[in-house]
């Protein structure tokens, strides 16, 4: 129904005096449905099919994950400043796109070659890191910078309803065909083809005129947005944040440990943050472009602090797991689209590509490195300390950013 | 705009045709929708009994309608006839009688069920587990089970996060610890604390006390030898998985990891306990699974076959001779 509104840039300006979300929004939010589904199915299943399907020792696994988070952090960057110097962001994610499903194939053909299938997850990541930006700076064009929290509440809700159905197709095509990993990954494959023509076809580029030289855009002047105040402040607030805020895991972690959930029901908890992050991002959104992006971004550092506290002794029982996993879902819904919906009008429009991928880029080596920190805390001070220190770098850091991370626009 | 609509269609249609053809014919390709394979004999007069003794109990991976049922020869015949029951599992061991099937069970989630059975393969218990089902032991007399799943796609977020869980089950006191990771771990002489500790491969001595089990954590793997009582875990030595302790309770036959790239990295090894040597078994080819002993002399285990399933060999454990193929088609083996 929605896919059918998509429309031609000009028509786009007609959707915002109307106040709806533009088309070229919803139409890659459909990409990324899709997407993730088929991203989603892969990630589900590829741990089993490594270390059961090939008999891989966990260790190499653990190995090849390594890779993962370092290639998308690099080409980031690379990619976002290419998108912005040819003026060509839709051709920039579709080639990320494309990879990413050519490396579906790419999964069955490498069999049980473990470098073959180590170049053929890079390219993965590569193609998940070359479309991040640039998708983004698409849904920040192509809409009214008034309702741009809104817009990427839509895009973050329908790319969460992927990432829901992914692993259970996954797990469900697993459980037709026993063992049947390459069916997984060829329907994958398909899913993947599908988002890459949904792109071509319902996607309008936003291209700005060319930059004069091609000095105006180059990762120099990517690094260079960094002068602009409010900019560097988001940049630098969002990495001290990422910093502060240990994985997912760790949630679910003590969630289970607190209320000693049977294991067969471990796996739903993700679910609930899922699910709570699914509804509200629209709402989130709203809330964001009426009361101001950056304070809803705080805001939603305080909600994952209340989700902390409630999870080192604050509540108990039913009430425990209700308002915990609603807190962190609204963690969510109100910092990952609502982080780029701030940044977005910031930026230049000929860097808006580059601008994101610093962002992005930065926030994402920070959680990296929080979570390696995290580890080491635990090894070092066992649990108890390392929740903790957790609590009060969480609390002490979004109380700075509260008093003195004033963004000025 | 009609136009790109259509073409959307179009496509999903071609997509979703591809994609539902390729898994049809994947599974008409499964094990269980196979003709029975004609050079595998089975004995259809006898029922499979696990308080028979000088039985070699597996888990039958033929192709055909019986594929993934518990099945037995004799031990002095092997590649003899099988008797096949009707119990499905996807792990199973046998001790003192009776047994314990690991099996996959339906769910949107992988799932499993530990299913403990009497003698006649009757169920007398089951206990519900996370996961794909990988490993499942008992102790000599029975009263300690031990089990192995792995779990995937915990997190939504985080990619590629994996663990496993390991379970024990005191079948005398009717105790079960579904998740043992949290059990006090000794690097050395140092307490150690972690956020990746992973346990796999659980083997249990004959005084149900004393257990190993292998724990993966810090990008290492050790051999661990466990105290149930004092309920604690030492580390032995590294890169010793699926440990499986030997009759006499002296050795454990163990898989050690000799390559650094590649699949199928493993050679099975036995570790003498008192003198912590280790030596290679004449079996060059890679053995992932978690060994049994079929006597004092004699280490079973499975390796995959050429021809999509698996087969059931045995090895001297004192790393002499050569290996033998016990049973064609078979995997999980276990003797009464």
């Amino acid at each position: 129904m929605y896919i059918a509104s998509a429309r031609s840039g000009l028509s786009d300006m007609d959707g915002r005096k109307q106040g709806r979300v533009a088309g070229n929004v919803l139409a890659l939010g459909a990409v990324s449905l899709v997407t993730d589904i088929s991203s989603e199915m892969v990630t589900a299943v590829l741990p089993l099919y490594l270390v059961l399907g090939l008999g891989f020792s966990p260790l190499q696994f653990g190995v090849l994950d390594g890779l993962y988070s370092g290639v998308t952090a690099i080409v980031r960057v690379f990619g976002g400043t290419l998108a912005d110097r040819w003026q060509r962001r839709k051709l920039v994610a579709g080639v990320g796109y494309g990879v990413s499903a050519a490396a579906k194939l790419g999964l069955i053909a490498a069999a049980g070659s473990a470098t073959a299938l180590g170049l053929v997850l890079a390219a993965d990541r590569t193609g998940k890191g070359l479309r991040t930006a640039p998708r983004d700076a698409l849904i920040s064009l192509s809409s009214n910078p008034d309702t741009l929290g809104r817009a990427f509440g839509v895009h973050r809700a329908m790319d969460t309803v992927g990432a829901f159905l992914g692993p259970l197709a996954a797990f469900l095509l697993l459980w037709t065909v026993a063992g049947g990993y390459d069916t997984v990954f060829f329907v994958s494959f398909c899913f993947a083809v599908l988002g890459v023509v949904l792109l071509g076809l319902f996607v309008t580029d936003q291209r700005r005129p060319m930059p004069a030289s091609s000095s105006a855009v180059s990762l120099r002047a990517a690094f260079g947005l960094l002068r602009d105040k409010d900019f560097r402040r988001i940049c630098c607030w969002a990495v001290v944040l990422g910093l502060v805020t240990v994985g997912d895991a760790f949630v679910y972690l003590l969630l289970q440990k607190r209320l000693d959930i049977a294991p067969e029901y471990f796996a739903i908890l993700p679910l609930g943050t899922a699910g709570v992050y699914l509804l509200l991002a629209v709402p989130m959104g709203r809330l964001a472009d009426r009361f101001g992006r950056w304070r809803v971004f705080v805001a939603g550092h305080v909600s994952l602090l209340v989700a902390y506290v409630l999870l080192v002794g604050a509540a108990d029982g039913v009430l425990l797991l209700v308002t915990s996993l609603a807190a962190h879902g609204i963690f969510y819904a109100c910092t990952d689209g609502v982080l780029m919906a701030a940044a977005g009008p910031l930026l230049p429009a000929e860097l808006k590509t580059s601008g994101m991928a610093l962002l992005q880029t930065g926030q994402a080596l920070a959680k990296l490195f929080s979570s390696v920190l995290f580890g080491a805390a635990w090894t070092l001070w066992g649990m108890g300390t390392a929740v903790t220190l957790a609590l009060v770098a969480l609390a002490a850091a979004t109380l700075a950013v509260a008093l003195f991370g004033r963004i000025a626009r | 705009m009609t136009k790109r609509i259509l073409l959307a269609l179009l496509t999903t249609l071609l997509l979703a045709g591809a994609a539902i053809t390729y898994t049809v014919h994947a599974m008409g390709e499964r094990p269980d929708r196979q003709q029975a394979d004609a050079s595998v004999l089975v004995d259809r007069s006898g029922a499979v009994r696990l308080d028979e003794p000088g039985r070699l109990v597996f888990r039958n991976t033929a192709p055909g309608p019986d594929h993934g049922k518990v099945a037995s020869v004799s031990l002095a015949d092997p590649t003899g006839p099988r008797r096949i029951s009707g119990l499905s599992c996807d792990r199973f061991y046998v001790s003192a009688g009776a047994g314990l099937c690991l099996a996959s069970a339906p769910g949107p989630l992988p799932s499993a069920v530990a299913v403990f059975v009497d003698k006649d393969l009757r169920e007398v218990r089951r206990v519900e587990l996370a996961g794909v089902p990988n490993r499942a032991k008992l102790s000599p007399d029975g009263t300690m089970a031990s089990w192995t799943t792995f779990v995937t796609g915990d997190t939504y977020t985080q990619p590629g996060t994996f663990s496993t869980r390991t379970g024990i089950m005191d079948r005398a006191q009717d105790q079960l610890y579904s998740n043992i990771e949290g059990i006090p771990l000794f690097l050395g002489s140092e307490r150690h604390h972690a956020e990746d500790i992973n346990y796999w491969g659980v083997t249990f001595a004959q005084d149900n006390k004393h257990f190993y089990a292998t724990v993966a954590t810090g990008g290492r793997t050790h051999l661990v030898s466990g105290d149930y009582d004092t309920w604690d875990a030492r580390a032995l030595r590294e890169n010793a998985e699926c440990p499986s302790l030997s009759p006499d309770g002296k050795r454990l036959a163990f898989k050690k990891r000799v390559s650094t790239d590649g699949a199928r990295p493993w050679r099975e090894h036995v570790l003498d306990l008192a003198t912590m040597t280790e030596t290679p078994l004449a079996e060059t080819r890679s053995v992932d699974d978690q060994a049994v002993w079929l006597d004092a002399r004699t280490v079973a285990y499975s390796l995959p076959n050429e021809r999509g399933g698996s087969d059931v060999w045995g090895a001297p454990a004192d790393g002499s001779g050569a290996p033998r193929l016990l049973v064609p088609w078979g995997a999980s083996p276990a003797s009464t």
